[in-house]
């Protein structure tokens, strides 16, 4: 079994997902127990790769049994298996809260919350460009369904948009896809690397504009400037055990972009490819994003500004592309990813609070405000959001602006990330001041007696957000050696293609042969 | 190990609290007992620290930043500390007699406690960005202390105005810290400290100094940023009288010290510490007289002190320090002893407003002498504290040569002129406050009676004030050897030689003693000719200045926000798509103009005439949609076309494989659009901007003219050599165990793909499923169908079993021949379709008695388990095998293991088209759409 440990972060919620839909007509409780057990179990694949990857070496799994380039391949790194656990973890947490009662709110939330988080992951572990779109068509299928979950017809809209702008994302991604295949005549990423790198004065520019187009498609899923205009909204909109997975969302296209410019951006015709513009749109957004914060009329959007705000940082870091700037970036990543999750959970208390009045359906009343602890809650997350100490979130931003001293980016940089971290404190401040010390009627709230499982879910994240300050040192340096590991692209390239397949269980092949050989097959 | 304790138990002490949530009494002990037991620890490591010793302690903490849990404690960090903790047990002493029951008690004491040892943290940090840390933790901390009463309107104001402008302070002072680490290569404060040559020296000195002062002056309530402090007064006093005499406060004054070494000695710092420190002093002194509330009044003198410190710092000079950490202890003990004082008028009287306060000596006398002696302090009058760390004040301003090397001869009358005003004011504002509350008769428009508090409320202030006295009397013997020691280690960063001074209150008749004589003469002519002239009490004060900008900026800056958010998201999305058509233009455009390249290469196209007839039809359509886009029916015809003459180019590019399967998408999509149109108008709303049609227009034909581009130059360019295409041809039949190429790689080179691909479309199916059940459309009502054709229902019928042949003929011969599970379960789901449209869902419902989800379910469990499967023998997942038996009487039959997955597919693809399409006709039948679980 610890063989296919790498394949078992997508075969889990594969089945765990299919289980729900055969099973949940007959045993309706089964879906909350197979999904509560799924997302545990892929926690510990999550840590168990966790762990071999910090070894640095670079686990390959071969599907289908088909070497690279031929056939798909999964590629374990550190920056995957990063990502593998930030994803479910918060996929752990998003089960538990639902069981609050927000998992009862629409049709088949297991199964699609299994089935979001199988994409994730399968786009995390990929090693192949077809299989990415293959994997971001998953992610974004579920994440269509689990945004309409329990919707209204005002979240009906907010989704449209979101569901057309990828659409078309997509089909973008499937037209930059086939042209890189059809310059290359490779789909699998260490050879298109070797490959891009190869080409040609005379088919510079086209490989150029193709890879421009995949990294327009993940920038709108990353909500890099312009795009994310589909993103306050539709994260709003959407329940909170799902807008808290979304936060893992963004940093797929963060992730996605990441991966091309250290891997396929780095020699040839396309070395350089993102230099100057991705840092520049990325502080824009940053920019802009703080502005939205304060321009904010709702806590809803308000989160929604901060995870665009955060995924600017991240692709301003990623943008610079060199190593320490990458190794802050990763570090500030798990803070701001696991800050906006828990900032989607507490929204929903606090939206909880404040329909309470206008909703008669008990089933959507959501866990009891407990005023004080939606509070506490509240104010840790904030202050992790606005990068204030103690919190992880301070030291990722201190790591940041340490790394881009001396270079070109310097001033606007710093200029830009100590301005709008003020103005998101601003506007954290007098959101937390307005909805938690305002005095206001006190709002009776039904119990529902599950509510404990959302509670816990906060109160488990919260320690991750503070565990994750207490290990900042151990997390730093992971991050660090992922900074290095992803600039050495060669040892990806050489971990893929010296993988060899297992050899068969009985000599089919070359009895195959033989008979085809012999015309008995036809 | 003692030093952690320091700092975390004050930290510790302050969770604790909070979980435990002790009474009133004990929660006062508990935080109580921490503040004491920290300053008695601290008293006996005095004489090690005197002697020159640095207690140190550090642990790592976050390497990559240079960020280790360390901590130092010198002269400097110990004078700090034992404000810190001393003053913290008094304010605690009395806050446990000031605070009202109805208070949320433990809460008060957690905040105090985060506060201390915040402040702790920053005093004996060993590491800059540590200190930073510590730093913002504090305006954290005093956040939520000032906005303790968060029921009332000002406390919240002031909590939000105090934290936003220490927290500008502190992400510069966290901006200054890095920088100034980076100059010098380490975050160690002995390393820096040690290295202000190398540091002035350096281009990126004044960033770093401006960051770090900027840090420093909000933090001290500097001009211009001083104005949260008095909106800070909304605290509760005992906030009040820790965090703006001893503490909080102090942090900006305590920074410049600490750093003096690093940074002082250059232009740069005498003119803007200086400069900043006099507009201070003298904004705040004038500012203060005006004043009507007894802690309004008291935060502009701290204002205007805190200036005489900065301005100390400034002058840069060794006896100017010297001067200015003396002022700091003194100001630290007469202010928290005035604060106290305040608060217990306020407690005692229930009003803070000094136009109704009057003559309150007689009826509080131990109050009313203890708060004159703090008074004395405040204006510098001998015998009193304050008095002996102005005179070294004055004396470093008439000393020609302290300013010579900066100013010119006039600058240098100037200043001390600027000083006396200022002087004259502040003991102007300390004869006002003793004078209209204690003195000036008719204590009548009281609610209450008031009287002196209990003993253990006026003990604090009379601590303080003893000491106000003890060291104005007798300064050798109290404040001298901390003097000397917190003065070398602010001077050197540790041990070192100290200036020559004389801590005495007689130096003889000279120019300090003459400007002390003038200022309190001056000061108490000032109020009363104010008084008299002006009546003080009918004025309405000097405009505070800032607060009023500070709101307006705000709320300026945060409509402008909301203007700026509005007009880009304007929440429409033909706005976003047209952003994203842009960008798709620009992408293609940009490297295409800037490389050189060929538009077509030497590759042939397959363009015969009937190529091109397909391909002209299908543009045609295209464009006829864009016109007839109104007329959904008519659209959707022309989309249709367009799709056929896709699969008919399949056919040419020898893809059979592809051509069946586009062809079967074309139709159940088809179908199901017509179906879901029953719904719809048959014409969608007339736009009416033309001009922005025309607009998008052109960028729309723009972004496909590139795509066509694109897709031109690289298919006329002859195949990658190195492509992994022909592999698959080489080794379809060889390895993968079929002769049809397409179906292998769907099924076993890729098959992952195919897996994934499969599971989307179960999402798909679910999702409308799901969706529709909830969301029923409220247009038109769909027209009921007439009686179905007796033709349709009868081919239906016949169509079904027909139809399962073919889709089994279909999955079988996948491998080998065109075909496949894919296609399979399209030709089924068609069939149901028809069978549907035929005969109603309700018939069709009746007889098949199906729920199609588990369908879904069963395949992707299907194809899961296909690919689990090959654990069995060792394989990676979805590892493929395969077996000819000959069977007899049939011959070879070809048995692979990615069949099973093939039928996995099959299931989905069945399951999920037909759930879609009973949800979409369901609309129409409300009655026979099939109840989705809940989960």
């Amino acid at each position: 079994m610890m063989a296919h440990l790498p394949v078992l972060p997508i075969v889990i919620p594969l089945f765990a997902g299919a289980l729900c839909v055969l099973t949940e007509r007959r045993f309706p409780a089964l879906p909350r127990a197979l999904s509560l057990l799924s997302t545990l179990l892929q926690v510990t694949v999550a840590l168990l790769l966790l762990n071999r990857a910090s070894t640095g070496d670079i686990d390959v799994y071969l599907l289908s049994n088909w070497r690279a380039p031929f056939g798909i391949s999964l590629a374990v790194d550190r920056l995957a298996t990063l990502m593998l656990t930030l994803t479910t973890l918060l996929g752990f947490l998003a089960a538990l809260w639902s069981l609050g009662g927000d998992d009862r709110r629409g049709s088949h939330f297991h199964a699609f919350l299994q089935f979001q988080l199988m994409g994730i992951s399968g786009a995390f572990l990929t090693a192949d460009l077809f299989n990415l779109f293959v994997f971001f068509e998953v992610l974004l299928a579920s994440s269509y369904a689990l945004l309409l979950h329990g919707a209204g017809t005002a979240q009906l809209r907010a989704s449209i948009h979101y569901i057309v702008f990828n659409l078309l994302g997509g089909a973008l991604f499937l037209i930059a896809a086939s042209l890189l295949y059809g310059l290359t005549g490779t789909l699998s990423l260490a050879d298109l690397s070797g490959k891009l790198a190869a080409l040609g004065p005379d088919d510079a520019g086209l490989a150029q504009a193709a890879s421009w187009l995949l990294v327009l498609v993940f920038a709108v899923k990353a909500a890099l400037l312009p795009l994310y205009y589909w993103l306050p909204a539709t994260y709003g909109s959407a329940t909170a055990p799902v807008a808290a997975l979304f936060a893992i969302l963004t940093k797929v296209g963060v992730y996605a972009i990441l991966r091309v410019s250290t891997l396929l951006f780095g020699a040839g015709p396309l070395a350089g490819l993102l230099n100057d513009v991705l840092p520049a749109l990325a502080l824009a957004t940053l920019a802009l994003s703080a502005v939205g914060a304060l321009a904010a009329t709702r806590l809803a959007s308000l989160v929604g500004y901060l995870v665009i705000g955060s995924a600017g940082t991240l692709l301003f870091t990623f943008g610079l592309g060199d190593e320490r700037a990458i190794a802050a970036g990763l570090t500030y990543l798990v803070n701001s990813t696991l800050v906006a999750g828990g900032l989607f959970f507490v929204l929903d208390q606090v939206r909880a609070r404040k329909v309470h009045g206008d909703t008669l359906d008990p089933d959507r009343a959501g866990p009891p405000v407990s005023r004080a602890a939606g509070a506490t809650a509240y104010f840790i997350l904030a202050l992790g959001a606005s990068g204030l100490p103690p919190l992880a979130g301070f030291f990722g931003k201190a790591l940041i602006l340490k790394a881009t001293i001396g270079s070109s980016w310097a001033i606007a940089a710093w200029t830009i990330i100590l301005v709008s971290g003020l103005m998101v404190l601003v506007a954290l401040a007098r959101a937390g001041i307005y909805l938690f010390w305002k005095p206001e009627a006190a709002v009776p709230s039904g119990t529902p007696s599950s509510a404990t499982a959302s509670r816990a879910a906060l109160a488990l994240l919260l320690s991750a957000v503070l565990g994750a300050t207490v290990l900042a040192g151990p997390i730093a340096a992971w991050a660090a050696a992922t900074a290095a590991q992803l600039l050495a692209r060669e040892r990806y390239i050489d971990a893929v293609f010296a993988k060899v397949p297992a050899p068969p269980a009985w000599p089919n092949r070359a009895e195959l042969e033989e008979r085809v050989r012999q015309g008995g097959a036809k | 190990m003692m030093l952690f304790a320091l700092v975390f138990g004050p930290l510790v002490a302050a969770v604790l609290v909070l979980l435990a949530a002790p009474g009133r009494r004990s929660a006062a002990w508990a935080a109580g007992l921490v503040a004491l037991g920290s300053f008695g620890w601290l008293l006996t490591e005095f004489d090690t620290v005197a002697t020159g010793t640095i207690l140190r302690h550090s642990v790592s903490w976050l390497p990559q930043l240079g960020l280790t849990l360390g901590f130092r404690l010198d002269g400097l960090a110990w004078l700090f500390a034992a404000l810190i903790t001393g003053i913290g047990a008094l304010i605690i002493l009395y806050a446990a007699w000031y605070m009202s029951d109805g208070d949320p008690i433990p809460r008060f004491y957690a905040y105090l406690l985060t506060f201390m040892g915040a402040m702790l943290g920053v005093v004996v940090s060993d590491n800059l960005i540590l200190m930073a840390v510590f730093w913002e933790l504090t305006s954290v901390a005093s956040f939520l202390l000032i906005g303790y009463w968060t029921h009332r309107d000002d406390a919240r104001g002031g909590a939000r105005m105090a934290l936003t402008i220490t927290g500008l302070g502190g992400l510069a002072l966290l901006g200054g810290v890095i920088l100034l680490s980076h100059i010098v290569g380490s975050t160690s404060l002995d390393v820096v400290l040690a290295s202000g040559a190398q540091i002035a020296a350096h281009p990126l000195y004044l960033p770093a100094l401006i960051l770090i002062l900027l840090g420093a002056f909000t933090k001290s309530a500097q001009f211009p940023f001083h104005f949260w402090l008095p909106n800070a007064m909304a605290a509760p006093t005992p906030v009040s009288a820790f965090l703006h005499s001893a503490t909080m406060v102090k942090l900006g004054v305590f920074l410049l010290a600490r750093l003096y070494p690093a940074l002082g000695s250059t232009e740069a710092w005498f003119w803007i510490v200086t400069s900043v420190g006099l507009a201070t002093l003298l904004v705040g002194a004038v500012v203060a007289i005006f004043k009507h509330d007894l802690k309004g009044l008291l935060a502009y003198s701290t204002i205007s002190h805190l200036g005489l410190i900065t301005m100390l710092f400034g002058l840069d000079r060794p006896m100017a320090v010297v001067a200015g950490i003396f002022h700091i202890v003194n100001h630290a003990v007469f202010k928290a002893g005035l604060f106290m004082a305040a608060g217990i008028i306020d407690h005692e009287t229930g009003t803070r407003d000094m136009r109704k306060l009057h003559g309150l000596m007689r009826s509080m006398p131990i109050t009313g002498t203890l708060a004159i002696i703090a008074t004395g302090g405040m204006a510098g009058v001998p015998l009193f504290n304050g008095f002996l760390s102005k005179e070294m004040f004055f004396t470093e301003l008439v000393s020609g040569d302290a300013l010579s090397s900066h100013l010119n001869d006039f600058g240098a009358v100037l200043l001390p002129f600027a000083v006396m005003i200022a002087t004259i004011c502040s003991v102007a504002y300390s004869v006002r406050f003793i004078h209209d509350v204690f003195f000036n008769a008719r204590p009548d428009e009281l609610e209450s009676r008031p009287h002196d508090p209990p003993v253990f409320m006026w003990l604090p202030v009379g601590l303080l004030a003893l000491l106000c006295l003890a060291v104005g009397i007798a300064p050798k013997w109290v404040a001298l050897p901390l003097l000397e020691v917190a003065s070398s280690a602010a001077l050197h960063g540790g041990p070192g030689p100290l200036p020559a001074f004389e801590l005495a209150i007689w130096h003889g008749f000279n120019w300090p003693l003459a400007m002390s004589g003038i200022a309190l003469l001056g000061g108490t002519a000032l109020y009363f000719g104010l008084q008299a002239r002006l009546g003080l009490h009918k004025t309405s004060g000097l405009p505070c200045g800032g607060r009023d900008l500070f709101v307006l900026t705000l709320r300026k800056l945060t409509s402008i926000a909301q203007t700026a958010t509005s007009g880009l998201e304007n929440g429409h999305l033909q706005r976003y798509l047209l952003l994203l058509f842009a960008l798709i233009v620009v992408a293609v455009v940009l490297p295409l103009a800037t490389s050189s390249w060929a538009l077509s290469g030497p590759r042939q196209t397959l363009a015969t005439p009937s190529f091109i007839v397909v391909w002209v039809l299908a543009i045609a359509a295209t464009a006829a949609t864009v016109i007839a886009y109104r007329r959904r029916l008519l659209a959707l015809v022309l989309m249709g076309i367009v799709g056929l003459a896709v699969s008919l180019c399949f056919v040419v590019l020898s893809a059979p494989d592809l051509a069946l399967t586009q062809l079967l998408v074309e139709m159940v999509t088809i179908m199901l659009m017509m179906m879901a149109l029953r719904r719809l108008p048959e014409e969608s709303p007339e736009r009416r901007e033309h001009l922005r049609a025309y607009r998008d227009g052109a960028i729309a034909l723009a972004a496909g003219i590139c795509m066509a581009v694109l897709a031109w130059a690289v298919l006329t360019r002859p195949p990658p050599a190195t492509s992994v295409a022909p592999y698959y041809l080489e080794t379809t039949v060889a390895q993968g165990g079929g002769a049809n190429a397409v179906n292998v790689i769907i099924v076993d080179y890729r098959g992952f793909d195919t897996m994934g691909e499969i599971t989307v479309l179960g999402i798909a199916g679910l999702l409308i499923s799901s969706l529709l059940f909830r969301f029923r459309p409220t247009g038109p009502k769909a027209p009921q169908p007439g009686p179905p054709s007796l033709m349709l229902v009868l081919l239906s019928r016949l169509l079904l079993p027909l139809a399962i042949v073919v889709a089994l003929f279909l999955y079988f011969r996948g491998h080998n021949q065109p075909g496949g599970g894919f296609a399979a379960g399209l030709v089924m789901a068609i069939a149901l379709i028809v069978l549907d449209a035929g005969n109603g869902q309700a018939w069709v419902s009746r007889r098949l008695r199906a729920d199609f989800r588990p369908w879904i379910g069963a395949g992707l469990m299907t194809a899961g388990l296909t690919g689990v499967g090959s654990w069995l023998f060792g394989s990676p997942f979805l590892t493929s095998t395969y077996d000819y038996p000959w069977l007899p009487g049939v011959g070879g039959v070809p048995l692979a293991s990615a069949g099973l997955f093939d039928l996995g597919v099959f299931l989905t693809v069945v399951g999920a088209t037909v759930l879609a399409l009973f949800a979409i006709n369901g609309l129409s039948e409300p009655d026979s759409a099939p109840e989705p679980p809940r989960s």
